[in-house]
């Protein structure tokens, strides 16, 4: 705009006409391809998701129209409110252990450490390598009969038989939620040390000389500095770990007892093997709310740090 | 001694009798403070990929018996599980389907991207505002609500078990995730350069190759890294849309075909895992750098 603005200031009118025109036309024609691949793949199977939850739809057959019916059966299914029980429980779990223990390694790696980009390279490396086939490598180490972490805990005597990890219900639950914990603590903590990067030395400087605390410091100049970084980081964690998938269909499956199954594995499994696609479709419709929650919290958290930045964007 | 002096040796280490006996009292201080749990976090964080490597390379009698052979060490490494992956398994195949997946969709998320960001974040066309919100949003709709949907339309599109399927799918959640990054990057190329050339006569077309791109390389780099990382890694779309084993791509296709029987052969597992995540790792030892910045450039912007 600002140019246009100059350039009608300089007397040439009839310019900023054509040239808005042209921006607004070259503006469709760049945006296009984008617009409506996003509109075909994501908008309409977004709505297409909503209406079939709606529908009876299975496998090689398409629905009729049968109201909130799917919603209904799911209000009486236990498996449903296990399923939501659990997706909480995981959620909030896993979301305050990758907060804490992110939190800690990005002030860690905020010292000042001899190798600190390779030691960044490094933590990196659990979010890189494909959910799955980490998780494959947790399937292992938590082996009913051969884990090496109950080959440890005995050697070392603190347990007498080997830990039955994702066979009891409770044992599956805290393994899938280690296991998320594991991948997640790198997004958490890289993210927050950029932010802990941005935050002025001359603040810590000028607090020490005040006789602030490490733990003042810590309390009132990088905590308040970083919290809207928080909320975004945590937004998307909750987000990503909310909708997760991959880590229980390797592990669990959902079992044992359906103790760990998610809102999205239970959708899955109802939609795709059990081919009851309307069912599924209103489980994973049953997660919008949710998620709309999550992303308020992130535009609010957003909104906050332009407005401590002193932007009016 | 006041506070601010102590302070003042604790930031500028003296060499002064003082200040040297000050630093050896700090130093265990700082071992169990930051060494120590920067050591735990270093051992967890990389365990399960030691223990996929040593798995990976141990001979079949080694890998239960943990009382006659440590089971943190391997004697006679052995290549076997990686030649039965290679050689009598489809793995080949997955690995090649899941690079030219990746990297066909990357490419096309880029390029629509490039047009879309440019357009949103330098045009300014009439609502590019609310076009920029859309794209933002669009980049949080997770893939498990949209695959029974998209499942019914690759049907419908008769591309259901072939590379197309996922070709077209990825980009979901790929332009999305490139444009809101472009955007970001563009914003930060100075407007005075693209003024400049459209007072030289410089064309839209001209201004984005000429200048605009060629500044955004880093960018771009970043953006494509982080994009085929994300389809190497995407799983639920290839579980659902894919069947025939030869069309699989590397996690389903670990998953779903070296998982037989009972006897889970922990040992060609846990190469596929390995080879499975070597291309991406390798990718991102070197551009550690691109992949942080678009990491924490699309949380922070």
């Amino acid at each position: 705009m600002s140019i246009a603005m100059t350039r009608s200031e300089a007397g040439r009118p009839a310019r900023l006409f054509d040239l808005s025109q042209g921006r607004n036309l070259l503006g469709v024609l760049f945006l296009l391809p984008a617009a409506v691949f996003l509109l075909v793949f994501l908008t309409y199977p977004l709505g297409l998701g909503v209406w079939l939850a709606f529908t009876d739809a299975r496998i090689g057959r398409a629905g009729v129209f049968i109201g909130l019916d799917n919603y209904v059966s799911l209000w009486g299914d236990h498996v449903f409110w296990l399923s939501v029980f659990n997706t909480v429980l995981y959620t909030v779990a896993a979301s305050i252990l990758k907060f804490a223990l992110g939190l800690w390694l990005a002030l860690i790696l905020n010292e000042h450490l001899p190798f600190k980009a390779f030691f960044r390279a490094i933590v990196l490396l659990p979010w890189v390598v494909p959910t799955v086939l980490s998780a494959i490598a947790f399937w292992w180490i938590f082996d009913a009969q051969f884990s090496i972490i109950s080959w440890l805990l005995i050697k070392i005597g603190l347990i007498e038989t080997p830990i039955n990890f994702l066979g009891d219900s409770t044992n599956a639950r805290a393994s899938v939620i280690a296991a998320n914990v594991w991948r997640g603590i790198p997004f958490v903590a890289i993210s927050l040390l950029a932010g802990l990067q941005t935050i002025p030395q001359s603040l810590h400087e000028a607090a020490t000389l005040d006789g602030a605390s490490g733990w003042q410091r810590f309390h009132h100049i990088t905590l308040p500095m970083l919290t809207p970084i928080i909320a975004v980081v945590m937004t998307f964690s909750v987000l990503f770990t909310f909708t997760d998938f991959q880590l229980i269909y390797v592990l669990t499956r959902g079992g044992p007892l359906n103790a760990t199954h998610l809102m999205a594995t239970l959708s899955f499994q109802r939609a795709i093997p059990g081919g009851h696609l309307g069912e599924g479709a209103a489980i994973a419709v049953a997660m919008i709310p949710f998620l709309l929650a999550a992303i308020l919290f992130s535009y609010f958290g957003l909104q906050r740090r332009r407005w401590q930045q002193g932007g009016a964007d | 001694m006041s506070v601010a002096s102590a302070a003042k040796i604790s930031s500028v280490p003296e060499t002064g009798d003082e200040g040297g006996m000050r630093y050896l009292d700090r130093l265990p201080r700082r071992v169990v403070l930051v060494y120590l749990p920067l050591l735990v976090f270093m051992i967890v964080l990389l365990f399960p990929f030691y223990w996929m490597a040593i798995t990976a390379i141990k001979p079949n009698y080694q890998l239960t018996d943990y009382n006659n052979y440590s089971p943190f060490w391997v004697v006679g490494p052995t290549l076997d599980h990686i030649r039965y992956l290679l050689f009598e398994t489809s793995y080949p195949g997955w690995l090649w389907n899941t690079i030219v997946i990746s990297v066909v969709a990357t490419f096309v998320s880029l390029v629509t991207s490039v047009f879309a960001a440019y357009a949103i974040e330098r045009l300014r066309f009439t609502g590019a505002k609310v076009v920029g919100l859309a794209i933002f949003l669009a980049y949080l709709v997770p893939p498990s609500i949209l695959f029974i949907p998209l499942a019914l339309m690759v049907f419908g599109f008769g591309i259901y078990d072939t590379k197309l399927a996922l070709i077209f799918t990825y980009p979901t959640f790929l332009v999305p995730f490139c444009t809101w990054l472009l955007m970001g990057y563009f914003r930060s190329i100075p407007y005075e350069l693209e003024e400049c050339a459209l007072i030289d006569g410089a064309s839209r077309w001209q201004i984005l190759t000429r200048i605009l791109l060629p500044l955004s390389i880093p960018g771009l780099i970043s953006a494509g890294i982080f994009a085929f990382t994300l389809s190497w890694n995407e799983f639920i779309y290839a579980l659902t849309f894919i069947q025939s084993s030869e069309n699989k791509t590397v996690p389903v296709g670990v998953l779903t075909e070296l998982v037989r029987s009972d006897v889970y052969e922990w040992g060609s597992l846990m190469a596929g895992a390995l080879l499975g995540s070597l291309p991406v790792v390798i990718l991102y030892s070197f551009f550690v750098e691109h992949y942080v910045s678009s990491m924490t450039g699309a949380v922070k912007e």
